[in-house]
């Protein structure tokens, strides 16, 4: 039974992975850039949440909705200040961009919030279910956090392969000349890739502060790069990679924590990268693609 | 650069076709040129294109074919002269604006979105076409579906013409050869061109299936009434089912005139078979 619980907080932590991961793989998927202040926009998004509730007593999922709202915006005027300009840009100026954009947002958080933790009030409360007599419990925020990475990944994969604008980004994914050419609208939707991957990122933000109350400007930087680690492990650039890879490196970490050491746990979780990366150098899911000559 | 080939004054005349006489033409470009590193690539490009005329764009390898199509597509912005697409001048728009106001191009070396399936391919480029926001698509509201379901009929519809429809959710990567090749026309026309640029449609085929892409070509010309341009090294193709010619060395236009008058031309033979040598 004390399997099954470290196994659920495992997936519940896994999902807040994964929902982040995602903004890291369907930026890498459409722009081949990797955005690396991904990580910040959590942290601002769970600052709006913060201030929502906490200051001016929002309904929580109105909170989280101006969250989504703001941090959307954010990847937005990100992506067009300071990624656009580089679109011909070698990638290591890009990166190095990215990772510039992400100690600005930190900073100006600092400034703006200053260093002192806030403790983050949960979006629902802090009940759990009891199953089996009390044997399992599970809080209230686990089973939501689970319940909506599942709802995220069903509607972003329809909207992915059924929408237009979903086959406008798969068509950018392959080839931005050609799709170009066929009318396409390749800035709008780097633009609209950045919007969703952000927007989603606020959702992580309010989900991760629930479960681990601590808010401080540096809160977003570790998720963020186990996130990407979560991507890479699944196979960066695919959308069902940064599902499984979340979760599997959630569980690994719970397990870790749990069964080995907590100090090593993070340690065991970039073994199991590397063993995973030495075997598949693509990731769980990803393929490898061939240089064009 | 060593000038090559002594450049014959050839008499230029209109090689509009009657049909296209009386109809403003669908595009005319006018002192087009453009220096790639130094090198004029194209330079002093003039052609005007009748609006259902199939013209032959041919040319030794380097002569600067391609490059007019990137020209014309602004994948490359020209350093002078005006390209008119059906009267409007296509200056400072971008190669997204130029397919909206009416040219589409399949491409010399396949380009189609591989690991989509084949009806994707298609839909992708009706994409302009379809006006329904985020909101109606996430939450699958009427307009949607509708849009979705015209799409996806006139998807299957274009499909038809070369017969396959029933290829549709088929990966476009995995399509035979010359499957690939008809994916690329019918993708292009799927974003109601009123003129095709075809890039060496005809390139890596064998004679019979070349003929057959010289079927669908005419098929696709009678059905939507359309201007062609095509680059092509195939001979016989380009000598059956052209109009008009013309031959380009050096980005400069050596000839123009109909296929006869093309294969009879002293500029052309030497263009392409060398000078004789001075006895």
């Amino acid at each position: 039974m004390i399997f099954l619980n470290f196994f659920i907080s495992g997936i519940s932590l896994g999902s807040i992975y994964a929902i982040i991961a995602l903004g890291y793989t369907m930026v890498y998927g459409i722009a081949k850039m990797l955005n690396f202040a991904h990580g910040d926009v959590i942290m601002i998004g769970a600052y709006v949440c913060f201030y929502a509730f906490a200051r001016y007593h929002l309904n929580p999922f109105l909170g989280v909705a101006a969250a989504m709202l703001i941090c959307t915006l954010l990847g937005i005027i990100v992506e067009r200040l300071a990624y656009k300009p580089l679109r011909q840009a070698p990638s290591l100026a890009v990166l190095i961009t990215a990772i510039g954009m992400s100690y600005f947002l930190q900073n100006t958080a600092l400034l703006m919030w200053s260093s002192n933790p806030k403790v983050f009030p949960s979006i629902i409360g802090r009940g759990s279910f009891r199953l089996f007599d009390g044997a399992l419990s599970v809080s209230h925020i686990t089973a939501l956090t689970i319940g909506v990475c599942l709802v995220i990944m069903i509607v972003l994969s329809l909207f992915i392969s059924k929408t237009k604008m979903g086959k406008a980004m798969r068509a950018c994914s392959e080839d931005k000349g050609a799709a170009q050419l066929m009318g396409i609208n390749v800035n709008a939707t780097i633009s609209m890739t950045f919007a969703i991957g952000s927007g989603l990122a606020a959702v992580a933000g309010a989900l991760l502060c629930s479960a681990y109350p601590t808010l401080m400007p540096t809160t977003g930087a570790l998720p963020g790069i186990k996130a990407f680690t979560a991507a890479v492990f699944g196979g960066i650039g695919s959308i069902p990679g940064a599902f499984l890879g979340g979760l599997m490196l959630g569980v690994i970490e719970i397990f870790a924590k749990a069964y080995i050491s907590s100090q090593l746990s993070d340690a065991v979780v970039f073994g199991v990268l590397i063993i995973v990366l030495l075997v598949k150098p693509a990731g769980l899911l990803g393929k490898m693609t061939q240089e064009k000559v | 650069m060593k000038e090559k080939t002594k450049y014959v004054p050839v008499p230029s005349r209109s090689i509009l076709p009657e049909r296209d006489a009386e109809r403003a033409p669908v595009l005319e470009c006018v002192k087009l040129g453009i220096t790639l590193g130094g090198i004029k690539a194209v330079e002093d490009f003039n052609l005007t294109i009748g609006r259902t005329e199939i013209v032959g764009l041919i040319g030794p390898n380097g002569a600067g074919k391609t490059t007019v199509f990137n020209l014309l597509t602004k994948v490359y912005q020209p350093t002078t002269g005006t390209i008119l697409l059906n009267g409007k001048d296509t200056h400072g728009m971008n190669t997204m604006q130029v397919n909206k106001a009416g040219i589409a191009r399949t491409f010399q070396n396949i380009r189609l979105f591989r690991n989509m399936s084949v009806i994707d391919n298609v839909k992708t480029a009706m994409n302009n076409e379809m006006h329904y926001n985020m909101l109606s698509a996430i939450l699958r509201l009427p307009n949607y579906r509708r849009e979705e379901i015209a799409a996806h009929r006139r998807a299957l519809k274009l499909l038809s013409i070369f017969d396959m429809q029933n290829m549709a959710d088929v990966p476009a990567g995995s399509l035979p050869y010359g499957a690939q090749r008809r994916l690329e026309i019918v993708r292009a026309l799927a974003t109601n061109p009123s003129l095709l640029l075809l890039d060496e449609p005809a390139a890596g085929m064998n004679p019979s299936e070349t003929a057959d892409l010289m079927d669908s070509i005419r098929k696709v010309h009678e059905m939507f009434q359309i201007a062609i341009i095509l680059i092509e090294h195939d001979m016989s193709l380009v000598m059956n089912i052209c109009e008009g010619i013309c031959v380009l060395n050096f980005g400069h236009i050596i000839a123009k005139g109909t296929p006869d008058e093309i294969q009879s031309n002293p500029a052309v033979i030497e263009a392409y078979l060398g000078r004789k040598k001075e006895a």
